[in-house]
């Protein structure tokens, strides 16, 4: 009996491993970043030169801003051009794949443009180097003038390509631009792209500006200046430069925000001396009160669906993050961590939140799930605050502030990015001292 | 003969009631034992199985460790496991011990004796009972190192040939060579289902003569463009690495490899 049973149990494991196709899991790779070779797009000789801008150089810049935004993502490794075995004038064509690999490049971008006839034409490819096979190519037509936009909208089809999320390099920061001595600030509502180029101040600096925040569909700003002493909120038109007050709230008003469909604006105002937070709809001007409590509520955030809004408030004592239903029910409590929460701003993926948090006189930047488990603090330090996200909420901007010393000495002000991972910390190049910055979503979406 | 009668009717009445009275118990006592025996015999059974385990598991792997090769034992069978059961033999006695102070543990003095006989019966069958035991326990055995490659505690150089035909140590340094390739798209959904089953046929020497993508329909359905990044990035991996470090040895086993990519924990983080 004892033989049969062994038998048969040996015959049954011998028939399984003879016959198995062997299977290995991988669950982990390495998050290197991806050596990428981003070659000088090659410039027709028909090309003719466009006011102040040389098209012979044209080709080499493009490229460097293509590099620079992977560079700064933490997730790409461009590499040298003197390693680059190809010129650009046969690189357009089909490259050598076997000498591009032997530079370690795992992909490579090629392209040309055309200047004519006020027309500017540019046209990449983007090449799988190990597969030896196309990934993607594309040609756009525009302005000669938008030739940095151009840059910024190829960057983002590489990066979608081989990431598989959107990129975030066609993009604005909207901030406030500082200058002047600490106790003397003077405070102007600034613009520019992602990357520090093409500031443009939207306002002179004679009104005290605070919490600029963009409008899903980019074209609006709204913002809070100081008015005789009151601050009231405003809405700014970026492409024609017109300003409107949203309305006459009595007493204080804080940190409006749209709403995901851009229609109504959410904020904090106090009336008879306790904030609450009230939406205002834009198109009726009819104004809606969403929590009643006798704490203060401040900082509310929409979800991007539009059905949560996520606020803080002092409602437990010290001041803590709390979500609740659009219409103000269901109100749950979502952090109960040590120290005082702020500034929550829901993720454009919706999984997240990013806050601010101090405990014991440092200011972290933090990130949590919308229940508030899993929470992740990025960064530390003296000061620093206000988070934004990145139109693929993979980068949160925000600002920090350094100790004044003596007479308001040392003080500076400026923006930082860092990627949700808590890697990749970056100061953002500003022309003065910046504070409050608030990203665009994508402008060629 | 009234008085006769009259004992007569005392007598046989007196012995109606004895009956009546001796009846229920005669009937209690079948009803009381059984019970009491079949309940032991569960217990017994259920405490020597436990602690058989772990030791019937040290000597297969004393056995296991002595064997070169699983196929040696498979074509030299029963007899050769024969021969190892008197170093077993101790291992009953030891339990004898533990069983009988689990019997005290339990049950009154009385009911002592027909558990003895209980167990002394077992005792036999016990040796028979013990090898089904330990071959479970070595069917468990090899169920525990596909659970321990899945979980990727691979440290050990035991043999796992009958999972995949790899050791566990092979196949560490195979998927560690992947690992370094692969450069993972951080920007994937980790909501969704990110499986990526790539079939390889291989040469001797490791270089990859065929791939294949094994749900690629899917890379071209609408919504799941992640999906394509996925397993682009997956092949990717694959090229770069050849040639993958397989054994020198066993060509036919590992000719054609699975490779299971998913990164959902990775990027869950």
């Amino acid at each position: 009996m004892k033989r049969i049973v062994f038998i048969l149990f040996i015959y049954l494991f011998a028939s399984n491993w003879s016959y198995a196709l062997i299977q290995v899991d991988i669950t982990r790779g390495n998050l290197d970043p991806l050596p990428i070779a981003v070659s000088p797009l090659h410039v027709d000789i028909k090309s003719e030169n466009f006011k102040e801008l040389k098209v012979k150089n044209l080709g080499d810049q493009i490229s460097k801003i293509i590099e620079n935004n992977f560079k700064n993502t933490g997730l790409f490794n461009p590499l040298k051009k003197e390693a680059f075995v190809q010129k650009p004038d046969i690189a357009h064509l089909k490259p050598r794949f076997e000498d591009w690999r032997l530079i370690k490049a795992q992909a490579l971008v090629t392209g040309k443009l055309l200047i004519k006839d006020e027309k500017l034409k540019v046209e990449f490819r983007l090449w799988d180097l190990t597969a030896a096979k196309e990934m993607t190519a594309l040609a756009f037509t525009t302005t000669p003038s938008n030739w940095r936009r151009v840059a910024h909208i190829i960057s983002d089809k590489i990066y979608e390509r081989l990431t598989g999320e959107e990129g975030y390099f066609d993009t604005r920061i909207i901030y406030v631009a500082e200058s002047g001595p600490k106790n003397q600030r003077v405070k102007k509502l600034a613009i520019m792209d992602q990357d520090g180029f093409n500031t443009k101040y939207l306002t002179l600096g004679n009104e005290l500006v605070l919490t600029p925040r963009f409008n899903p569909t980019n074209q609006m700003v709204t913002y809070m200046s100081y008015f005789r002493n009151l601050p009231r909120v405003y809405l700014l038109d970026i492409e024609t430069g017109t300003q409107e007050i949203v309305g006459n709230f009595p007493g204080m008003t804080f940190a409006p925000r749209f709403s995901p469909d851009g229609k109504k604006i959410i904020m904090s105002f106090a009336k008879d001396g306790n904030s609450d937070i009230y939406t205002m709809d834009l198109e009726t001007r009819i104004v809606e009160r969403i929590t009643e409590h006798s704490s203060i509520d401040t900082s509310p955030s929409f979800s991007p669906d539009g059905k949560f809004i996520a606020f803080n408030s002092d409602r437990s004592g010290l001041q803590q993050i709390y979500v609740m239903r659009s219409d103000g029910s269901n109100v749950k409590r979502i952090t109960f961590g040590k120290g005082i929460y702020g500034t929550p701003v829901w993720s454009p993926r919706g999984d997240l939140i990013a806050f601010t948090k101090m405990h014991k006189g440092r200011f972290y930047i933090g990130v949590m799930r919308v229940d508030g488990k899993g929470e992740r603090l990025l960064t530390e330090n003296y000061y620093q605050e206000a988070p934004s996200w990145s139109p693929n909420g993979r980068v949160l901007v925000f600002y920090r502030e350094t100790k004044a010393g003596d007479k308001g000495r040392g003080f500076s002000a400026k923006l930082w990015s860092i990627d949700i991972t808590g890697y990749n910390e970056r100061k953002l190049a500003t022309k003065t001292d910046a504070s409050d910055p608030s990203w665009s979503s994508l402008l060629s979406k | 003969m009234i008085k006769s009668l009259f004992y007569s009717i005392a007598f046989h009445t007196l012995m109606i009631v004895l009956t009546i009275l001796s009846l229920p118990f005669m009937l209690r006592e079948p009803i009381n034992l059984p019970p009491i025996v079949s309940v032991e015999l569960i217990q017994i059974s259920d405490k020597t199985n436990i602690p058989y385990a772990p030791k019937a598991r040290k000597i297969i792997e004393e056995t296991k460790k002595k064997e070169e090769k699983r196929v040696v034992s498979e074509q030299a069978p029963p007899a050769a496991k024969a021969k190892e059961k008197p170093d077993r033999i101790p291992l009953p006695n030891d339990k004898k011990e533990e069983k009988k102070i689990v019997k005290k543990k339990q049950n009154p003095e009385e009911i002592k004796p027909q558990i003895r006989q209980s167990s002394e019966f077992e005792k036999k069958e016990l040796i028979n009972t013990n090898e089904i035991a330990a071959l479970i326990d070595k069917a468990k055995e090899v169920q525990a190192t596909e659970q321990n490659k899945n979980n990727r505690i691979t440290q050990s150089n035991k043999k796992n040939s009958f999972a995949t035909g790899l050791t566990l140590s092979q196949e560490d340094a195979l998927r560690a060579q992947i690992f370094g390739c692969w450069s993972v798209p951080l920007g994937l959904p980790y909501d969704q289902n990110l499986l990526v089953r790539i079939k390889l046929q291989l040469k001797k020497d490791g270089t990859i003569l065929k791939s294949e993508i094994l749900d690629h329909e899917r890379m071209n359905r609408p919504g799941q463009k992640f999906y394509k990044v996925l397993a682009e990035s997956a092949l990717r991996a694959v090229r770069l690495c050849q040639p993958l470090k397989v054994p020198p040895t066993g060509y036919d086993k590992w000719k054609d490899l699975q490779l299971n990519f998913n990164p959902t924990e990775m990027l869950k983080g």
